[in-house]
């Protein structure tokens, strides 16, 4: 199975996100590098807009996670509630 | 009345998709006269899949936000003279590159996403396309405006634009990208969208960008990583260009497999300029060059090619190749630039003998073996004050440019030559990947720009090297050249941190 | 006495860019200046374009226009990406406010029927004109030359798609989201003869090879005469139709049309007063677009507005020209 990744900018807003990630995907290795974390997942990881709202205590939209996105790997659906990414592999 | 809630599928489409019109005054040929001449088969451009369902107002609205943020930063940076915070100043060297090799390259990605942004017969691809051609342009211009302030304490970063367009070395990325936009609008898309964006542009910005941060550098981590914000729309973008052509028709299959094959080797030759930055012109280091491509190449490659093994698409047999020269590249391509260094706008140097050692560590099946000596020799004579210059112009490989001086990965002491004969004349080439690309297309590879070629012919500048460098490059002599020893960059550093010192005494003091 | 010491060290040693410095001499450039003069490549060209061997791959030669330079011109509103995303931003702002205003307070369900159905007939098509008129611009940014007007025109591009993606929310908005009046609208666009000549003319646009036609034939041409038309006129009109309520959703056309004239009006005039080929040339594809667009606008004038519409928006384009010297 390959891996799919994310990597955001490493700041207040992201910290929420990764938060919201490690919970709806308890499979994910978070790595920490200069001004960046990148976060790695087998197959599929999704970011799911209830829980990073939950984190961030406040409203937030699937599009406003591209200010903060650094990179990514795999097959992307975006759609109102949710980002996922997988590979088929 | 009662509103049905409309989700974000439905409403790119309305508001996007739907635009569109079945012309009846005009016949879509003469309105897309490009799509057909490279051979690909579009049947059912409805078949195309948005990646981002992006509208322009949430594109104003998200952009601008990231350009506040980044211009609070630059203007923060410039008010504080952030270049003092730098690690050390050989660092900016990279970022001289940087602005001189790759900023033109955001230009000409602007040109050529508007020129696909128009030409595609599908709307939803055309959209797709311009926000990027929108992107890119947002790219050159921030880079431009985050060297303003190193420009004004730092040579080499006056005439980036001018310089491009001359200059030996930046003939590599700027052949690469002409080569992509003189090509068909479908193969611009396989070599730009798919290999440069989805598979090349992490290695060029996520480790050097990490590295930039790690060397104090908030300027350039700042675009660096605001730039790689629209950098994920892109790649989507290139993954569902290149899906969207295989399912359109089998006979797509065998010509984009030629281009991804093509473009990721064209792509990767590029990349040695990133090679070289990140082992050898960042003081502190992040990672090496192999590490950063074994895992933003090696390991995102395979995982790709495996997601597109269904569609009959293969690894392109290069990479093999590449993968062979990774403990290589990045010496054999910074002994290049230190032996031209007389020719270079930007300063090289033999690395201190800490960080020959991390190279040792990092690179411990080649770097002593076959690089420390000859490092080791060439600072010795440094040291003897007969720093080395090779007074010689390379032989270009002529199809990527480089200088040959790659070597051959079975026998890595040996240079790796390639020749083909076109026309009566020969050609010559570093690598089996190189050679390929030309003997598919001889006629577009033959018209190629070659720096040294046009020097012999006296087409830049006169007979002497100063006239090439100086008049032609607008290189200022002894000044933007030469080793990092002994420039006025590295007297100015001095100074300012002299002076600190000096401060930081007095205030002690008192 | 420390701080002296420091600001004399770190003195920049130099103002600006070179490309800067050798067109507005050596000071501080504005971050306008340095990011859009004279940073397209020009020189050494690698490769033909394979679809265009004729051609260079920048060729000044895609018009028949002639400028001795090229970055004669200036953006009066000194647009690079981040004074443009930002200028966009505030005006998507307040646009977002008034939509979701007249959405709350149901303002749809107080237009009366005919208003509603004249919006749905006369206006809403407009959104394919805008598709059009981005292809157009983002045409003229990708074959244009130099960054001052090439950039001008990408962002002109955007925004066009902007407008039509406004045009469809207004749609979505008069009929609770259910897409009927886009579909509508459509219907109107394809047969409608009151739309045919419009849409006859945007084809024709289409087919243009001479970007510096195509901007004359939209942004000059037909742009002058359907703003007036539509985001004057048809306003006025509906507003004595008690239609006052639809002001609000076409504020941003109307704050959009003010600023992007004046590039164009700069434009044009920078071009004309080069020279006497320029002025003649430029003449004559006015001349035959206005002919055309005119004829083309009339029924719909007509039904938007009434009988006089369609000198009144003609009325406005030629004193557009006149300042431009034409
Ligand atoms: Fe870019
Ligand atoms: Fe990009
Ligand atoms: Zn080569």
């Amino acid at each position: 199975m390959s891996k799919v990744y994310i990597a955001l900018q490493d700041n207040e807003e992201s910290h929420y996100i990764v938060e919201a990630i490690e919970e709806d995907n308890p499979d994910v290795t978070v790595i920490y590098q200069p001004a960046m974390i990148r976060i790695e997942c087998e197959g599929h990881m999704v970011i799911k807009r209830e829980t990073v709202e939950e984190k961030m205590g406040r409203d937030w939209e699937i599009p406003a996670l591209h200010v903060n996105l650094i990179t990514l790997g795999g097959n992307v659906d975006e759609d109102d509630d949710q980002l996922s990414l997988t590979w088929n592999n | 009345m009662s509103n049905k809630k409309l989700n974000m599928k439905d409403k790119y489409r309305l508001l996007t998709r739907d635009l569109e019109w079945e012309f009846s005054y005009r016949d879509r040929k003469e309105i897309f006269p490009q799509e057909d001449f490279e051979g690909i088969k579009i049947t059912d451009w409805s078949k195309w899949e948005d990646p981002f369902r992006l509208t322009m107002d949430s594109y104003w609205k998200y952009q601008a936000e990231k350009e506040k943020k980044l211009y609070a930063i630059f203007d923060a940076f410039s008010q504080n003279n952030g270049q003092q915070n730098v690690t050390d100043a050989r660092y900016v060297n990279a970022i001289k590159l940087f602005l001189t090799g790759v900023s033109p390259l955001e230009y000409q990605a602007y040109s050529g996403f508007a020129h696909v942004g128009r030409q595609f017969g599908g709307v939803g691809a055309r959209v797709a396309c311009q926000m990027q051609s929108l992107d890119e342009l947002r790219h050159v211009q921030t880079q431009i405006h985050a060297m303003s302030h190193y420009n004004k304490h730092f040579d080499g970063f006056q005439d980036f634009a001018h310089m491009h367009d001359r200059v030996w070395y930046l003939s590599v990325p700027k052949s690469f990208f002409d080569d992509a936009r003189s090509a068909g609008p479908f193969e611009f898309m396989v070599a730009i969208g798919f290999s440069f964006e989805y598979v090349l542009t992490n290695l060029l910005f996520v480790p050097f960008m990490s590295g930039a941060a790690y060397n104090g550098d908030m300027a350039t981590v700042t675009f660096g990583f605001s730039a790689q914000s629209d950098e994920a729309r892109h790649m989507t973008l290139g993954l569902e260009i290149i899906k969207f052509l295989l399912e359109q028709h089998e006979d797509n299959v065998p010509i984009v497999q030629r281009w991804i094959n093509k473009w990721l080797w064209r792509g990767y030759r590029v990349l040695t300029l990133v090679a070289m930055m990140m082992d050898y012109m960042l003081p502190n280091k992040v990672m090496s060059w192999q590490e950063s491509f074994e895992v933003y190449f090696e390991e995102a490659a395979s995982s790709l090619f495996k997601d597109l093994a269904r569609y009959g698409i293969e690894m392109p047999p290069y990479a093999a190749d590449a993968i062979a020269e990774k403990e290589h590249l990045s010496h054999q391509a910074w002994s290049i630039f230190y032996n031209y260094g007389h020719a270079a706008a930007f300063h090289t140097w033999m690395p201190t003998a800490q960080e020959m050692d991390w190279l040792s560590e990092k690179y411990p099946n080649t770097f002593d073996k076959y690089y420390r000596p000859r490092f080791e020799k060439w600072r010795e004579m440094e040291e003897a004050g007969e720093r080395y210059y090779n007074p010689t112009l390379p032989m270009l490989c002529q199809t990527c440019q480089i200088p040959m001086g790659f070597t051959d990965m079975e026998n890595p002491t040996m240079t790796s030559y390639r020749q083909s004969v076109y026309d009566g004349e020969r050609y010559n080439f570093c690598s089996n990947g190189c050679k390929d690309i030309f003997d598919h297309e001889p006629e577009k590879y033959v018209q190629s720009w070659m720096p040294v070629h046009q020097i012999f012919q006296g087409n830049c500048g006169g007979p002497e090297m100063e006239d090439v460098l100086g008049d032609y490059y607008r290189i200022n002599l002894g000044v933007d050249n030469l080793d990092f020893k002994g420039s006025p960059d590295e007297a100015r550093w001095n100074g300012w941190h002299n002076l600190q010192s000096a401060e930081d005494k007095l205030k002690k003091a008192s | 006495m420390t701080i002296e010491i420091k600001t004399a060290t770190l003195e920049p040693i130099r103002n600006t860019f070179e490309h800067t410095r050798r067109r507005f001499g050596d000071k501080p450039a504005s971050r306008y200046q340095e990011a859009s003069y004279d940073i397209a490549p020009e020189n050494n060209f690698h490769y033909r374009p394979m679809w265009q061997p004729d051609k260079l791959l920048n060729d000044t030669s895609r018009t028949a226009v002639v400028m001795e330079d090229w970055y004669a011109f200036r953006d009066p509103r000194q647009y690079y990406y981040g004074t443009y995303v930002q200028a966009r931003a505030k005006l998507q702002e307040v646009t977002e406010n008034n939509y979701a205003f007249f959405d709350k307070r149901g303002l749809g369900d107080r237009l009366s029927e005919e208003v509603k159905a004249k919006v749905v007939r006369c206006l809403i098509p407009l959104r394919h004109m805008e598709l059009g008129a981005n292809m157009n611009n983002v045409l003229c940014s990708a074959y244009g030359t130099s960054t001052v007007l090439t950039q001008a025109f990408l962002y002109n591009g955007m925004d066009r798609l902007g407008i039509a993606q406004y045009l469809s929310r207004i749609g979505l908005l008069l009929d609770g989201n259910s897409a009927e009046v886009l579909t509508k609208a459509k219907d109107h666009w394809m047969t409608d003869p009151a739309w045919q000549g419009l849409r006859r003319y945007t084809e024709n646009t289409l087919v243009v090879e001479d970007w510096y036609e195509v901007f004359i034939a939209q942004d000059v041409v037909l742009d002058t005469l359907v703003y007036d038309l539509m985001y004057r006129q048809f306003d006025q009109a509906i507003t004595e139709e008690g239609g006052s309520d639809l002001a609000m959703l076409i504020e941003f056309m109307q704050e959009w049309h003010k600023d992007t004239s004046r590039w164009v009006d700069a434009t044009l005039k920078s071009t004309v007063a080069e020279s006497d080929h320029n002025k003649e040339l430029i003449g004559r594809w006015v001349a035959e677009w206005r002919e055309k667009a005119v004829a083309d606008l009339a029924p719909l004038a007509e039904i938007a507005v009434g009988d006089d519409a369609v000198n009144a928006c003609t009325e406005a384009l030629n004193q557009r020209l006149a300042k431009a010297g034409l």
